[in-house]
C-alpha cells in the first residue's frame, strides 16, 4: 500500500456516485432507477472502509458498511415489490408514463 | 507494486461497468455488468482489508439484490417483447449535473487534507473482531436491523401480492 493513498479509493466512490446520480436522473425504467440508487450506496460503503481503512483501522466504520448493505438488502425487496406492483396497475415500468398513484 | 496495479484494474471495472449500466440501452446488459460493478467494488474492499465487508458484499448484492434486480426485469416485460430496451430522457443537461457533481467532489477528495494515519499494518482478518463489536457495542443495531429485514419481507410480500381489481 505504498504509491495507493486514501484519495484513490475517494476517486472512485466519487466517479461511482455521480454515475449513480446520472443513472437515477436519465434512466426511464424503474428497474435502472435502482441500480442507480444501488450504485450510490456502494460509492458510500467505498468511502466508510477507506476512511476506516486509513485512519488506525477501526472497526466502526465496517459495521456502519455492513448496516448499509442490510438496508439496502430491505430497500431492494420493498422498491421491487412497489415496482411490481406499478406494472401490474400501469403496464409500464417507464417512470415517465407513470402518472397516477392508484386508479 | 503489484497492489496498485490491482488497485487500478479493479477500479476500472467498477468505473467501466458502471458506465455500461448507465448507458446501455439494453436492460439486460445493464443489469449483467453491475455484476461485474459490484465484484470490482468487492475487490476494493479485499485491498483495503476489509474482507467480511468483501464476502458480505458479494454474498448480500451479487447473490440477492443482483438477483431481485434481474427479477424484476424479467417480470417487467411482456411476454411478446423481444428484447427489453430502455432509452435516456434529458441526457445532456444530466451529463451536466452529473460532471459537476463528480468534479465538486473530486476537487473536495482531493485538496482536503484528510488525517491519516500512516503505517497501519494489515490486519489478518476482521470477523472475529466484527462480531464482537456486533454482539456488544452493536447489539441494539444489529437486532433492529433484524426486525427491519423481517417487516422489508413481510411488506414486500404484501405489496407484490396485491391483487389489483
Amino acid at each position: 500500500m505504498l504509491d495507493i493513498g486514501l484519495t484513490h479509493f475517494l476517486v472512485v466512490s466519487a466517479i461511482l456516485f455521480g454515475l449513480g446520480v446520472l443513472a437515477l436522473t436519465i434512466r426511464r425504467n424503474a428497474v435502472l432507477m435502482l441500480m442507480g440508487i444501488e450504485l450510490i450506496l456502494n460509492s458510500a460503503n467505498i468511502n466508510l472502509i477507506a476512511f476506516s481503512r486509513y485512519q488506525h483501522l477501526n472497526l466502526e466504520g465496517h459495521v456502519l458498511a455492513l448496516f448499509v448493505i442490510i438496508l439496502a438488502a430491505a430497500e431492494a425487496a420493498v422498491a421491487l415489490a412497489i415496482v411490481l406492483h406499478i406494472y401490474k396497475t400501469n403496464n409500464t415500468v417507464e417512470a415517465d408514463r407513470i402518472s397516477d398513484l392508484k386508479e | 507494486m503489484e497492489i496498485s496495479i490491482l488497485f487500478y484494474v479493479f477500479a476500472a471495472l467498477t468505473v467501466g461497468s458502471a458506465f455500461v449500466v448507465v448507458f446501455s440501452r439494453s436492460v439486460i446488459y445493464a443489469a449483467f455488468s453491475l455484476l461485474f460493478t459490484f465484484m470490482g467494488v468487492a475487490g476494493l474492499y479485499v485491498l483495503l482489508s476489509a474482507d467480511f465487508i468483501a464476502v458480505a458484499q458479494i454474498m448480500v448484492y451479487i447473490g440477492g439484490i443482483l438477483i431481485l434486480l434481474v427479477f424484476g426485469v424479467m417480470l417487467t416485460r411482456k411476454a411478446t417483447d423481444v428484447e427489453v430496451r430502455s432509452g435516456t430522457v434529458r441526457t445532456l443537461p444530466a451529463l451536466i449535473i452529473a460532471g459537476i457533481v463528480i468534479g465538486t467532489l473530486i476537487h473536495a477528495f482531493t485538496s482536503a487534507q484528510w488525517l491519516q494515519v500512516e503505517g497501519v499494518p494489515d490486519i489478518e482478518g476482521t470477523t472475529l473482531e466484527l462480531g464482537e463489536l456486533l454482539m456488544t457495542t452493536f447489539v441494539l443495531p444489529f437486532e433492529v436491523a433484524g426486525i427491519l429485514l423481517l417487516v422489508a419481507v413481510m411488506g414486500a410480500a404484501l405489496i407484490a401480492r396485491q391483487e389489483v381489481k
